[in-house]
């Protein structure tokens, strides 16, 4: 199976994927709702930004796409990192709530609604590990 | 990259008098009535005014306080305006100190919005001291805090790395008339503290002597801190262990025990020590089964000896169980008088909570769903995990 860019239209695509056929997902995110940016700030080979939007709802996500212009969507919650960061999260070397406790990733949003739904926020990267992803750098 | 929090820690015989050191105007004592009633809020004050620091006493802080409890402190700390807010008694009444310290310096924030994962600005008005009367919470050294939402029957683990005490005083005078109960009790969550904390997916080199040595403690103290509350040294070494725990914990993570616990304390109004110890060996069971044998070093350490690690991670669950056999604890949810019928109708809350406790995120192994249903009822029947 071909390796899919991080941070492609297709990558976006195929995480969507993964989260609607995810049982677990399904099960922990059954009450979430709020849609995301996940922002990877440039860094290295990496010189402009990318923003993944992913329209998470009720287990479900129900649009996901990638957008050159940020002000395309204005979304509940917004997770911002450095490519270098996203990449380890990915590849589960790095986990996300302690990039975030430590600041290697940021999060803006509604922290009750964060904190009340942690296994959510895991399950979405466990199906980020699946994907079998390549690195600009 | 991670960190190593730690208060001041003033500790051993004595240390209460520290407070007469410390520079301030106006100091809020957050407690409840029972600290009055023992004569221990007396005991704060008369130190603080020897530093000349008036004092002001909110002594409403029920168990597991609610986040009304800390909405109606905060508001208080804002009208009076203390340089020092001192958080007296057991985990609940430090607990709500810590929430009403973030309310006080943020009122725009919400208490369960106090979380580790943004910069809150708490310091700026006030800084906190905690005073431990029980052994075993750990609040004394952390910077997490429990409130209750009593709509929902949740208990909501809560907390930010700005909301560690800056001082904690560990002074044995205030347990050396513990009851043995809330001896045992305390004591368990400080086991169950310090064994999570060294095999949670976080634990570090900083925090693993730390939750080693408070086992050791424990099991060296706690029975003799609980046959016999008058043994000075042994209530002094489970003070000790009690701030050692706490400290290892909160810089590696608890874990599954301490999720299920929140959750099923939540739903049963069952005392936190007594809920995670409960669930302790089985948690330790299901993540050996998933072959994590960590607890082998925990079991080295202490004396235990096995020919593997398989082994002695076995002759560590069979110590902790005995433990809270001789403790007289709980070893089964049903033996808390919970039917059947109450705890099926509590599962799907029950599941939902743990699941999404913020405790459960560094567990060595994590059940699905399924998995953790099946956990609650063998915890239920006291059946030994064989999954």
């Amino acid at each position: 199976m071909a390796k899919i860019t991080f941070g492609s239209e297709e990558w976006v695509k195929a995480l969507d994927n993964e989260l609607n056929t995810s049982q677990a997902y399904e099960d922990a995110a059954k009450t979430w709702e709020g849609d995301f940016y996940f922002v990877v700030d440039p860094e290295g080979a990496v010189t402009e930004p990318m923003y993944l939007y992913m329209d998470l709802w009720h287990g479900r996500c129900r649009e996901s796409f990638v957008v050159a212009d940020k002000s395309t969507k204005n979304p509940a919650f917004v997770m911002s990192g450095k490519y270098s960061k996203w990449k380890l999260v990915v590849q589960a070397k790095l986990d996300p709530i302690q990039a975030l406790m430590t600041g290697q990733l940021k999060l803006k949003g509604n922290m009750v609604m964060v904190m009340k739904n942690v296994k959510a926020a895991q399950e979405i990267v466990r199906a980020c590990t699946r994907i079998e992803t390549e690195f600009a750098m | 990259m991670w960190f190593f929090n730690s208060p001041q820690i003033v500790f051993g015989e004595g240390a209460l008098s520290y407070l007469a050191q410390v520079r301030g105007k106006r100091a809020y004592i957050i407690t409840d009535e029972m600290m009055v009633k023992f004569g221990f809020v007396d005991l704060v004050k008369q130190q603080l005014a020897e530093a000349n620091i008036e004092t002001r006493v909110f002594d409403q802080v029920e168990p597991e306080p609610s986040l009304d409890t800390v909405l109606r402190g905060a508001q208080l700390l804002r009208a009076y305006e203390p340089d020092w807010i001192v958080g007296l008694g057991g985990g609940s009444p430090m607990d709500a100190a810590k929430a009403m310290w973030a309310l006080y310096e943020r009122p725009d924030l919400t208490p369960d919005a106090i979380s580790p994962l943004e910069y809150l600005g708490v310091g700026q008005k006030a800084k906190l001291i905690t005073i431990s009367t029980t052994s075993g919470t750990g609040s004394e050294v952390t910077w997490a805090f429990v409130l209750s939402d009593p709509a929902e029957k949740r208990k909501l683990g809560l907390g930010s790395r700005e909301t560690m005490p800056t001082i904690a005083i560990v002074d044995p005078q205030f347990v050396i008339k513990m009851p043995p109960r809330l001896t045992a009790d305390t004591g368990l969550d400080a086991l169950t503290q310090a064994i999570e904390g060294y095999t949670a997916t976080w634990r570090n080199d900083f925090s693993d002597g730390m939750c080693l040595q408070a086992v050791d403690l424990v099991f060296k103290y706690l029975p003799k801190a609980y046959a016999n509350g008058g043994d000075a040294e042994a209530r002094e070494k489970m003070h000790n262990a009690a701030a050692i725990a706490g400290l290892g914990y909160i810089n590696s993570m608890a874990a599954l025990a301490h999720a299920m616990g929140h959750s099923f304390g939540g739903a049963f109004h069952i005392p936190h020590g007594r809920s995670v110890g409960l669930f302790l060996p089985y948690t330790m069971e299901f993540a050996a089964n998933g072959g994590n044998y960590r607890y082998a070093d925990i079991a080295r350490f202490i004396g235990l000896s096995a020919p593997n690690e398989k082994e002695s991670t076995r002759c560590l669950i069979d110590a902790v169980r005995d433990l809270e056999m001789r403790l007289g604890s709980n070893t089964n949810a049903a033996s808390l008088n919970i039917s059947r019928a109450d705890f099926q109708a509590a599962m799907p809350k029950l599941l939902d909570y743990a699941e999404n406790d913020t405790q459960i995120v560094a567990s060595p192994r994590q059940p699905d769903r399924a998995e953790l249903e099946k956990l609650f009822w063998y915890a239920y029947d006291g059946k030994a995990i064989d999954f």
